[in-house]
């Protein structure tokens, strides 16, 4: 690897992590904007024209926030723990790509960040570690409510990261390969593996509202039992942190979606543009309408449906989708092989 | 001995320091979290073999899976002062004799293989799909003895879990009975 | 893309997102007020005395559901290098790959029937 490229790689995931973090800062924005629709208020309106400087106010005021650290906590794991959740939620993004190749002066820039051919499993790896900073942080609050809100969150994750994984295995069997660039260099045009993988869409889907632990399934945080959940205890940046990465899971989880069932960068029309600069604007532009409307889907499931119960969620979750995925990748197996 | 190569000794010594930590610290969940570090860096120096699945598998399935379980009893037992590990010279004792003969057995082991314990015999054959050729043609009986393998571990698990594994009525009962006497 | 230096850069997005994880905890620490008092620093347990310690012993259901995933884990695993070369082994490939799911569902259905994934009780 040389200087020019790993300069060129430091500079695209710079700005990367940027865009990531103002996406989850103006996803709090939206969610706060939808949540108002959906309740025929108008939401937040005094910072800026409609609002919009919002995110912006909350970031600021969360840097200027006494810290508490409660003493019976355990200090360095208290801090340990959203610093983590944050970590991992930001790093999962690496092997995303986000269009093809974008020409600046005579360098033909990759835009994804690594193009690993075990893509699919490092995000579903990753994601794993994503339990930790929620369980460190419930646990090192030494909270009855935070230990709860942790322990539901991680066996809950932990439940659905395996129908997770065998959802992921049936599109893999059509696509032949991990690497995350490959798969959506298949899905040309309205090729979408959406169309072939409709099941197995809706588990992938399930699972990452409950991954992400998004209503219906936001057992971790659920108010009405747990006050706060695993969160309970801190405050200033630190409860910023897991706020956000909450945002941020949910930002990589649509652009997952987007990448493997909707085709990612691809759009129908697309390669008739010969500009190979406007290509690549345009390949970000259907990018990330299709990672924004996948984030409008998850707000609107948030502010429609109740909370489960938590003996619900596990039913769902071992019952139901691990028998369901399992079913859904011998059929795609059977039905591949009968036409071939 | 050649040089080895800058990145492997940087990992080693991550390795080696967490590993260290883990044994010497006082607070087991310390020691799990120096052992997942420890954990990470031998997955990168998978990643160095070119052994790529293995990399992520080693991470999906000790820092992510195993982990979370020894963090789940660790968290959940009381770790109070009550609690203090025996500390009994035979128990000492014990320890030093297996971990001795660990030790003995793997020098040995390093000393035969000399060199190639870092030396890949090949740049692809850890990738997956080579991997999968491997494992579904050569080693497909092996594997599908797994199978057979995890069902007996989950009997156990279930076994574990449940501590009398009859149905919900006789477990019913024995509580019952446990409250009446 | 097969190389070990294809790795590096996603060592430069951690580098990058510790970075910005310590200096944002490091400003927040440094710019926020610091006004403690006994009672701000006690656990929060919605205004009621703390009774006794959080760390406490909870449902053996945890760590059953804990354990079942590690084993249900590392079989989904297995799954994966099959699913790569799942077009050129065919059927014979299939055969292989539905008898160890037929095991995996033998021990799931047997954790089923012994109620290891009741929550209700």
């Amino acid at each position: 690897m040389d200087a020019a490229l790993l300069i060129e790689k430091s500079v695209f995931v710079l700005i990367l992590t940027a865009i990531t973090l103002g996406m989850a800062a103006y996803m709090t924005y939206g969610e706060r904007k939808i949540a108002a629709f959906f309740q025929d208020r108008i939401g937040p309106d005094r910072a800026g024209p409609f609002g919009v400087l919002q995110p912006l106010a909350d970031a600021g005021k969360l840097f200027f926030k006494e810290e508490l650290i409660p003493k019976n906590s355990e200090r360095w794991m208290f801090i340990l723990g959203p610093g983590l959740a944050m970590v991992t939620a930001c790093i999962t993004s690496a092997v995303i790509p986000w269009g093809d190749t974008l020409p600046i002066g005579d360098r033909l820039v990759s835009l994804q960040v690594a193009d690993i051919n075990i893509g699919v499993l490092y995000i579903v790896g990753i994601v794993s570690i994503g339990v930790y900073g929620i369980m460190i942080g419930g646990w090192a609050s030494n909270n009855k409510y935070s230990l709860f809100g942790a322990i539901r969150a991680s066996a809950q994750m932990i439940s659905y990261e395996l129908s997770m994984g065998l959802a992921l295995i049936a599109v893999i069997m059509m696509s032949g390969t991990l690497s995350l660039k490959e798969i959506v260099e298949q899905q040309q045009g309205l090729n979408w593996n959406i169309w072939y993988q409709p099941l197995g869409f809706i588990i992938f889907f399930t699972c990452a509202l409950a991954e992400c632990n998004r209503a219906p399934f936001d057992m971790a945080e659920c108010e009405t039992e747990l006050i706060g959940g695993y969160n309970v205890e801190y405050s200033s940046m630190k409860l910023g942190f897991y706020l956000f990465a909450e945002y941020i899971n949910m930002f990589v989880s649509s652009a997952l979606m987007a990448t493997v069932y909707l085709g990612g960068y691809n759009f129908p029309g697309l390669d008739l543009i010969a500009n190979p600069t406007l290509l690549a604007v345009a390949q970000i532009a259907v990018m990330f309408a299709k990672v924004i409307f996948f984030i409008f889907v998850f707000m609107w499931i948030r502010w429609t449906l109740p909370r489960f119960r938590y003996d619900q969620l596990m039913h769902l979750g071992w019952k139901g989708l691990i028998p369901l995925a399992i079913v859904n990748m011998l059929l795609t197996g059977a039905v591949m092989l009968f036409l071939a | 001995m050649s040089a080895l190569p800058i990145p492997f000794l940087v990992l080693s010594f991550i390795t080696i320091l967490c590993a260290l930590y883990v044994v010497t610290s006082k607070n087991p969940v310390h020691s799990v979290l120096a052992l997942i570090v420890a954990f990470f860096s031998i997955s990168a120096h998978y990643v160095l073999l070119n052994a790529q699945f293995l990399a992520i598998v080693n991470l999906m399935v000790y820092a992510g899976a195993i982990m979370v379980l020894f963090l789940f009893v660790l968290m959940l037992l009381n770790l109070g002062k009550a609690a203090e590990p025996i500390k009994s010279n035979a128990w000492a004792l014990a320890s030093a004799i297996s971990a001795g003969s660990l030790l003995l057995i793997l020098t040995a082991a390093f000393q035969k293989s000399g060199e190639q314990v870092y030396r890949n015999p090949s740049e692809t054959v850890g990738l997956v799909k080579n991997l999968g050729k491997v494992l579904f043609g050569e080693y497909l009986i092996p594997f599908e003895l797994t199978g057979a393998l995890f069902i007996g571990a989950m009997v156990g698990a279930v076994l574990l879990g449940k501590r009398d594994s009859g149905d919900h009525e006789s477990s019913a009962l024995a509580e019952e009975k446990g409250a009446s006497s | 893309m097969n190389q070990p230096s294809s790795y590096i850069p996603i060592l430069i997005q951690i580098a990058v997102a510790v970075g910005f994880v310590t200096i944002a905890l490091g400003l927040s620490h440094l710019l926020g007020p610091k006004r403690k008092t006994t009672n701000k620093d006690e656990n929060f347990e919605c205004g009621i005395e703390i009774q006794g310690d959080a760390r406490f012993p909870v449902s053996v259901k945890y760590f059953l559901s804990a354990i079942l995933f590690v084993l249900f884990d590392v079989e989904v695993i297995f799954f994966y290098p099959y699913a790569v070369n799942f077009k050129e082994m065919g059927w014979e490939g299939f055969l292989a790959v539905s008898t160890f799911i037929g095991f995996f569902l033998a021990g799931f259905i047997y954790v089923w029937k012994k109620g290891a994934l009741e929550w209700e009780k």
